[in-house]
């Protein structure tokens, strides 16, 4: 008796084990929290510092087109209008993710309407493999051929958004195209099967039926790959020209937040004016990043299937 | 515990490899202007290999990288581009500089320009973008290009102290490595810009100023003023190993062999000598 009930009021082996387990995964998840709260901080401290600190308007910052942060204004106010790099930035975001938005739909219905098992066996393992280049081979493809080929078609110097659309296009098609097929993939097999029976082609059940099931899913492709576009740097640096100045043309030299902030990082002393509005800019990124989390949650909920 | 035998082995593998280096020596760090690099990284080793247990780390990340980061007391010596007292933020009176070599910059240009020298005020006003194609110079029909380095690098700091006498140069398009800048020029046509003296290859046409030719005798008596020092500071008087590693840098060993071989010309060659303002003192 004695025994038995001393096995029942102890924890058991298993139980205690358990128990470990779930403090040592609580730890990791401790520790993930922890970096990303740091970070944030870390940036945001940083960053605001630009407008405590340096008393720098937020007005002058976000719509000031003027970007010189070494110099001053005949006011004697810091030349720091960080609106070239912020409509760099979305132009080609924007831009990229417009071209490359079709494609991808028309790659992910081939792969999964039209020819699932061409698809799976030659189209996927081909975007995985797209998915896997490093960005500064991107990047040097695109100044060795993508540049070039600008400035005989288009004019000017072939550094540009122009070119650097072509470049992301073709970095984020990946990421859309393989979002876009889990989307697709995931509206149930009974839709196509009472639509064709009713009668529909199969060309009327993909359009009328299976793109518009997969309306959420898709929309939530595109704004990853537009949050791919706007934070990648090294690939988009080499093609853009980083001029910061307002773009006029698709085809003038122009400033993305990345490019501005790597190339000037290891040029500045920590703590002055021409440091912080970088950090600054960085804040801009983070924040961007994470409207485009929320977005993507937003579309997963909004068009969860019921 | 045989499971345990697994982790406990990592753990003491993880800790014996982070102790390495120090156990096993002494070790110093070199932080800063990605031009110097190479200088110091073939002094380092070469300092490492005759002198057993004794190690230089070298990394890039920029002059002003470098300049923060000595006088935070992070790295034992910073190196640079420029001399502290031009570099804002920086107190330059806590630093010793340390002037390890002289590198020179030349305006280079795309071959199909059709120059091969070009006046100092006609380049000042290239880069101011007052003259926009070169044809208004004697070259080609062809739309000038203009192409700097990042503003705040130790070239571009050079190039325009010197070229257009501290003004700023035309907003334009940037690009943060000299490697960059050349595989640019080399295929734009109408581009121009400025690189160091051994970055210049038959891809790109170096352009003469006045009819000097941007050669080594000249910058060494001043005929071509567009040169600058080679810094590594250190925060106050070097010490130990920092101070045995900076003697070495000026030690005959590298100044007449690695010093040349990169690219770079030796202080000690030098007739002429400059402050930190830009003036003339010897």
């Amino acid at each position: 008796m004695e025994h038995i009930r001393e096995s029942l009021i102890k924890k058991s082996k298993k139980a205690k084990l358990e128990q470990i387990g779930k403090f040592v995964s609580f730890l990791c998840i401790t520790l993930i929290v922890l970096v990303v709260v740091a970070i944030f901080y870390f940036v945001a401290s940083k960053g605001l510092a630009t407008f405590f600190d340096n008393g720098v308007h937020l007005k002058d910052f976000l719509f000031g087109k003027v970007w010189n942060p070494s110099s001053v204004d005949k006011q004697g106010k810091p030349l720091v209008g960080a609106l070239p790099m912020i409509m760099g930035s979305l132009l080609v975001t924007f831009l990229s993710a417009i071209v490359a938005t079709p494609f991808a739909i028309g790659a992910a219905i081939f792969m999964t309407e039209i020819s699932p098992k061409l698809g799976t066996k030659i189209l996927q393992p081909v975007i995985e493999l797209l998915v896997g280049i490093p960005s500064v081979v991107y990047g040097f493809i695109g100044l060795s051929v993508v540049v070039p080929a600008v400035r005989n078609v288009f004019g000017g110097s072939g550094f540009g958004i122009l070119s650097g659309t072509f470049v992301l296009f073709v970095m984020i098609l990946p990421t859309v195209t393989s979002m876009t097929v889990d989307a697709l993939k995931s509206v149930p097999r009974h839709y196509r099967e009472a639509s064709l029976a009713l009668g529909a082609t199969r060309w009327q059940t993909i359009y009328k039926v299976v793109l518009r099931a997969a309306t959420p899913g898709i929309m939530t492709a595109v704004v990853f790959g537009m949050s791919r576009a706007f934070g990648e740097a090294l690939a988009i640096q080499m093609v853009i020209g980083n001029a910061a100045l307002m773009p006029h043309s698709l085809t003038s030299p122009a400033a993305t937040l990345t490019s501005i902030l790597t190339m000037g990082i290891g040029n500045t002393i920590m703590g002055t004016l021409e440091n912080n509005v970088l950090w600054s800019l960085a804040l801009i990124l983070l924040t961007m990043s994470l409207l485009f989390n929320i977005l993507i949650r937003w579309i997963g909920k909004k068009g969860e299937m019921k | 515990m045989k499971k345990h035998f697994h982790l406990i082995f990592i753990g003491v593998t993880l800790l014996l490899l982070t102790g390495c280096k120090v156990d096993r020596g002494e070790s110093i760090n070199a932080v800063g202007s990605s031009a110097m690099q190479p200088l110091v990284e073939a002094g380092g080793e070469q300092y490492s290999s005759q002198h057993t247990g004794k190690f230089i780390n070298v990394q890039g990340g920029g002059s002003g990288t470098g300049l923060s980061q000595v006088q935070a007391g992070a790295v034992e010596i910073g190196n640079s581009d420029l001399f502290a007292e031009e570099k804002q933020g920086i107190k330059a009176k806590e630093l010793v500089d340390h002037k390890v070599a002289v590198v020179g910059t030349v305006p280079i240009a795309n071959k199909e320009v059709g120059l091969d020298n070009i006046s100092m005020s006609d380049l000042k006003k290239v880069f101011q973008g007052e003259i926009t194609n070169w044809k208004d110079i004697g070259g080609k029909d062809l739309p000038i290009v203009l192409i700097n380095r990042a503003s705040g690098s130790g070239s571009r700091y050079t190039f325009e102290q010197w070229v257009l006498d501290g003004e700023e140069s035309k907003q334009s398009q940037e690009q943060e490595s000299t490697g960059m800048v050349r595989q640019i020029v080399s295929t734009t046509p109408g581009a121009v810009s400025y690189v160091a003296f051994s970055y210049v290859t038959e891809e790109v046409q170096p352009l003469k100023i006045d009819q000097i030719a941007p050669t080594e005798d000249n910058v060494k008596q001043n005929k071509w003023p567009i040169w600058s020092y080679e810094h590594m500071y250190t925060k106050g008087e070097p010490k130990g190993l920092t101070k045995e590693f900076l003697d070495y840098m000026l030690s005959e060993d590298v100044q007449a062999n690695i010093v040349p071989q990169l690219g770079y010309i030796a202080v000690s060659e030098m007739e002429v000598e400059r402050d930190a303002h830009g003036n003339l003192i010897k």
